[in-house]
């Protein structure tokens, strides 16, 4: 099943991103395992990044730590492959461009396939960039891509950004980084309307500033569900790890349902 | 070879806008509108006026008479430390506020490194009545001092870069942050040229007054439009693309960039970008920069705060990879000696960033007829604190 047709089957759905290699080099895989076992239905792994531009304090403070800690593309791939059996939601691969880059472009995408990874969201990476230089590549390896629309985007540009995503349409509520957190105002509302009125095919996931079981409800009330990110690392506790995973995650699913 | 870029910023391989969604809107309305507006015979007009009544230009292309009886190469200094704040950043920051002016923008925001910038940006902005957030990494704000106290004499709001290693670099994340959360009111006058484009173009433009002036200054002197050598220091590149503007063309001009080497370009302590950097992606552009194998940007080091950054403009990674433009790493201790020497030799002292242009004098050949051209992009008062500490006066 591709991830778009698992999106439309499981919605609403609760993405959870992570730093890979945080807090502990070794709690990549505790982690994904620990987030399935709880019910999220799809997982964001985000890849440390020494200059992560799009992303507030929090996803940039664990993600100098992940880096301290000794975490590369490499040793991620490994650690994913090593749980691949027992992993059965899908994995998003979140990373910048230039980390794509170095790593080699195809072999980027060989390895990633092989460690289990289903899409791929890199938030610096241009639409049209995207289609003339990587597009070809990526579909050739069977990945996903998941693009970022905000509300300065025009509708023309959301629908480009909507068939060029394979996974889902990443829609970010606000204009801001990451970790950054409000309720819904009169002016997303609008924003999110809007979105509907373009009737997509591609399922839409709402992120940024959703960060408690309030903001993922409303969230999923114009979506097919919504990512958890800065909130989420927030609540991780080291010496603590599988119990703190667990009582955030039951904080967002037991009021849901 | 042409050293414009093409539509969509690229020279060469380098260049280009690799920006997140969140700014696409705002780079976007900078690349339909800044020639657009640039070109105009009114922003023409007013750009031009300022420059002359207000940071001081021309500035002087002066004949360093010692210079040249030490080195043997006839040595004439552009002299954009005399521009009003100090240093060629204002030519760039009055260009930008007008463009903010023109499209409604009414908060400015900025990074700098060793301050210059923003001084600059904070006067324009004193100038303009316009409200100015300076971002600084908190290891510049120490190193200088005098330039934090400037910004804020002129109404600019200070805030520290807490991250990697609090420089330059820190600062252009954090001010990139504030757009992405800005995007409508904010207009970000970038620094040097840098950037996703069309930065690194509008920038280069804005600072190609410094070799228009050349070209007719030279020819009063000599007789002739053309140096031999112009040479330059290298941060992002602003003022080395500046004094190289007008002859990137004629191959017969010897482009020399002069880079911060830091401790030494192997010691690990070093800022040297073209010999050290890599292709990859910095600050929405693809560029040569210092890079693990996994492509983590390495932090980079000078003692230089407007040097200290691990990448280089695009135009530059362009000329220097093309064989264009050759680059000489300058080490700390090279470039502090070259203070010491044009203070004593001509009676002005440098800023620290442009004693590493000096410090090329002594790297190359020199013979009488050969004409240089040494782009003095700023004045050291902001250094003086490392000088009286390094020099044990
Ligand atoms: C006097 C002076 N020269 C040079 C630079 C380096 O910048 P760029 O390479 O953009 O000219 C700076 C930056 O702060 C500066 O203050």
């Amino acid at each position: 099943m591709t991830i778009a047709a698992y999106i439309k089957q499981n919605k609403p759905i609760l993405n959870v991103y992570f730093t890979a290699g945080y807090p502990e080099l070794g709690d990549t895989g505790r982690t994904v395992l620990a987030l399935q076992r709880e019910g999220v239905q799809m997982i964001e792994v985000g890849m440390p990044y020494s200059d992560p531009m799009a992303d507030g304090e929090t996803i940039q403070n664990s993600s100098a730590h992940a880096i301290k800690n000794g975490m590369t593309i490499e040793l991620l791939f490994s650690q994913l492959s090593e749980i691949k059996s027992e992993v059965n939601i899908p994995l998003v691969f979140m990373g910048y461009l230039n980390q794509w880059m170095q790593f080699g472009k195809e072999k980027f995408l060989i390895e990633a396939k092989k460690a289990g990874i289903g899409a791929l969201i890199i938030p610096d990476l241009p639409l049209d960039v995207y289609e003339t230089e990587y597009k070809e590549l990526v579909e050739k390896h069977g990945l996903s891509m998941s693009f970022l629309i905000t509300p300065n985007t025009s509708n023309e540009r959301i629908k480009k950004a909507a068939k060029l995503s394979s996974a889902f349409l990443y829609v970010v509520s606000q204009s801001s980084i990451t970790g950054t957190s409000a309720g819904v105002s009169m002016e997303q509302l609008a924003y999110f309307k809007r979105i509907n009125d373009l009737s997509l095919e591609i399922p839409r996931l709402i992120g940024f500033g959703i960060s408690d079981a309030e903001s993922f409800n409303q969230a999923c009330q114009y979506a097919d569900g919504a990512i958890i990110g800065s909130a989420f690392i927030k609540a991780l506790q080291r010496d603590n790890l599988e119990p703190s995973i667990s009582t955030f995650i039951k904080s967002i699913l037991e009021t849901s349902r | 070879m042409t050293f414009q870029p093409t539509d969509q910023g690229f020279y060469g391989e380098y260049g280009g806008a690799f920006v997140p969604e969140m700014l696409h809107a705002n780079v976007e309305e900078l690349r339909q509108n800044y020639l657009k507006f640039s070109e105009t015979e009114e922003f023409k007009k007013e750009f031009q006026s300022l420059l002359k009544d207000y940071v001081g230009r021309p500035t002087p292309l002066y004949f360093a008479k010692r210079l040249t009886e030490k080195y043997g190469s006839k040595i004439y200094l552009k002299r954009e430390d005399l521009c009003h704040t100090g240093a060629h950043k204002v030519n760039n920051t009055i260009g930008q506020i007008l463009l903010a002016e023109k499209l409604g923008k009414k908060r400015i925001i900025a990074e700098t490194g060793a301050g210059q910038h923003g001084v600059a940006t904070a006067t324009v902005c004193a100038l303009k009545g316009l409200q100015c957030i300076v971002y600084m990494g908190e290891h510049d704000i120490k190193r200088q001092a005098p330039n934090v106290s400037r910004m804020k004499m002129l109404g600019a709001e200070v805030r520290p870069a807490l991250s990697g290693s609090k420089t330059l670099k820190d600062a252009t994340n954090e001010a990139i942050r504030d757009w992405i959360n800005n995007p409508n009111d904010t207009f970000y006058i970038i620094g040097s040229v840098v950037g996703p484009h069309p930065y690194p173009d509008m920038v280069a433009r804005f600072q190609s007054v410094i070799s228009e002036e050349i070209k007719w200054q030279l020819q009063e002197h000599e007789g002739r439009e053309n140096p031999d050598m112009v040479i330059a220091c290298v941060g992002g590149g602003s003022n080395a693309a500046g004094a190289f503007y007008h002859f990137m063309e004629d191959e017969r001009v010897k482009l020399v960039a002069a880079e911060a080497a830091g401790l030494g370009v192997d010691s690990g302590k070093s800022a040297a970008t073209s010999l050290l950097g890599t292709n990859g992606i910095l600050h929405g552009s693809r560029t040569l920069l210092m890079q693990t194998a996994d492509g983590q940007v390495i932090e980079p080091y000078s003692v230089s705060a407007g040097l200290d950054y691990p990448g280089i403009g695009p135009l530059h990674a362009h000329l220097i990879t093309s064989g264009r433009a050759k680059s000489y790493p300058i080490t700390d201790d090279e470039a502090l000696e070259s203070v010491l020497e044009v203070s004593r030799l001509e009676g002005i002292i440098p800023a620290l960033e442009t004693a590493h242009a000096f410090s090329v004098l002594n790297k190359i050949e020199h013979h009488k007829d050969q004409v240089i051209v040494v782009n003095l992009s700023g004045r050291g008062d902001k250094d003086l604190n490392t000088y009286i500490e390094h020099f044990n006066f």
